[in-house]
C-alpha cells in the first residue's frame, strides 16, 4: 500500500507546483496590471456588437449525439484496460467474452456508419 | 503515513466544499466546473485507498466525458436560471430527505464493518493483498470471468445507449449539398464537354 502510494509522489508534488504556480500568475497579473477603466472601452464600438454578452447560445443538438457516442466508446476502452492487464489469468473465457462485447459494440458502431451518424454534412 | 493523511483531508474538504458550490453556485455553468473539480479530488481519494482503476476511470470517463455532456446540456437548454431557482426552497425539504436516507444507508454500512470485521472480509470477492495482485488486475480477473453475464448486459446496455441517441437526435435535412468524391473522380470529359463543328456564317 505505501509502496503504490510512493510512486505517486511526484504526481502529489506536481499538483502542489501546479496549484503554486497557477496562483502566482493570477495574483501577480492582478497586481501589477495597469487599469484604467473607463465606460467607452465596454461599450459597442459605433454600430458593432455589443462587447459583452450572454455566451449561452444554443447548441445544435447533433453536438450532444456526437458526445454521447464518444462516451459509449470510451467506457468501451475502459473496459479493454483490466481485460488487457489480467488476459494471461482469464484464459479462453475471458478472451472470448471480450470478443463478444467488442462484437455487440461494433454492430452499434455499424448502425450509425450505415445511418450517416458520424457524417456532418 | 503523516502525508497520507495530510493528502486524505485536502481532497476530502475540497471534495465537500467543491459539492456544495455545485448546488450553490448562481451560474450553471460554474457548476459543471465545480462538479469536474469534485471528480479530480475524488479520484485523488480512490488513488488513496489503492483503487488506482476505478481513480483513472473516474478521469477519463467522467472528467472526459460525462462532465462535458452535462456541459453540452446545460448550453443546450434555453432556460432561464434566475426563475429556477426561485423555487429552491420548496424542493428542500425532498432533497434534505433523500440526503438523510442516504447519510443513514452511508452509516448503517460504515458500522457493520466497524461492529463486526468479519463481515467485510466475507464478500464474494474479497479483495487481494495489493503487494501480489495490483487494482487493475484484480479487477480483471473476474469481471470477465465471473460476472460474465454482468460484463455482456453492459455490452447491451452501451448498445442501447448507442442507437436511442442516434434514433432520438438524428435527422437528415433535405436539400444539402455534399462533396461526393467518387463522383467527381469519375467524371470524364466526354460527359462534360462536346466540340460542335461551326460552319462559316452559321449559328449554333
Amino acid at each position: 500500500m505505501d509502496d503504490l502510494l510512493k510512486e505517486y509522489l511526484p504526481i502529489l508534488m506536481f499538483f502542489a507546483v501546479a496549484v503554486g504556480l497557477s496562483i502566482v500568475i493570477v495574483v501577480a497579473s492582478m497586481v501589477v496590471v495597469p487599469s484604467h477603466p473607463d465606460a467607452e472601452k465596454l461599450s459597442a464600438y459605433e454600430c458593432g456588437f455589443e462587447a459583452f454578452d450572454d455566451a449561452r447560445g444554443r447548441f445544435d443538438v447533433r453536438f450532444y449525439l456526437v458526445a454521447i457516442l464518444f462516451i459509449v466508446f470510451d467506457l468501451e476502452v475502459a473496459f479493454l484496460f483490466p481485460w488487457a492487464v489480467s488476459l494471461g489469468k482469464i484464459g479462453m473465457l475471458g478472451f472470448w467474452s471480450m470478443m463478444v462485447f467488442l462484437g455487440i459494440l461494433t454492430i452499434g458502431f455499424i448502425y450509425e456508419w450505415k445511418k450517416g451518424a458520424l457524417e456532418w454534412e | 503515513m503523516i502525508l497520507q493523511g495530510l493528502t486524505f483531508y485536502l481532497f476530502a474538504a475540497i471534495a465537500v466544499a467543491a459539492a456544495t458550490m455545485v448546488v450553490s453556485a448562481r451560474n450553471p455553468v460554474h457548476s459543471v466546473l465545480f462538479l469536474i473539480l469534485t471528480f479530480f479530488t475524488t479520484a485523488g481519494l480512490f488513488v488513496l485507498i489503492g483503487a488506482e482503476f476505478l481513480a483513472m476511470v473516474l478521469v477519463v470517463v467522467y472528467v472526459g466525458a460525462v462532465a462535458v455532456l452535462f456541459m453540452f446540456v446545460v448550453m443546450m437548454l434555453d432556460i432561464n436560471f434566475v426563475e429556477m431557482r426561485e423555487g429552491f426552497l420548496q424542493y428542500m425539504p425532498i432533497g434534505v430527505l433523500v440526503g438523510i436516507i442516504l447519510l443513514v444507508e452511508l452509516l448503517m454500512i460504515l458500522g457493520t464493518a466497524t461492529m463486526s470485521p468479519e463481515v467485510m472480509a466475507a464478500g464474494t470477492e474479497p479483495i487481494p493483498d495489493l503487494a501480489q495482485r495490483q487494482n487493475t488486475a484484480a479487477l480483471g480477473d473476474v469481471i470477465y470471468t465471473k460476472y460474465i453475464y454482468l460484463f455482456q448486459a453492459a455490452g447491451m446496455i452501451l448498445l442501447t445507449a448507442m442507437i436511442g441517441a442516434i434514433v432520438l437526435t438524428l435527422r437528415q435535412r433535405p436539400g444539402v449539398r455534399k462533396q461526393v468524391v467518387a463522383k467527381q473522380l469519375a467524371r470524364r470529359r466526354e460527359d462534360a464537354v462536346e466540340l460542335k463543328k461551326v460552319q462559316p456564317g452559321q449559328g449554333i
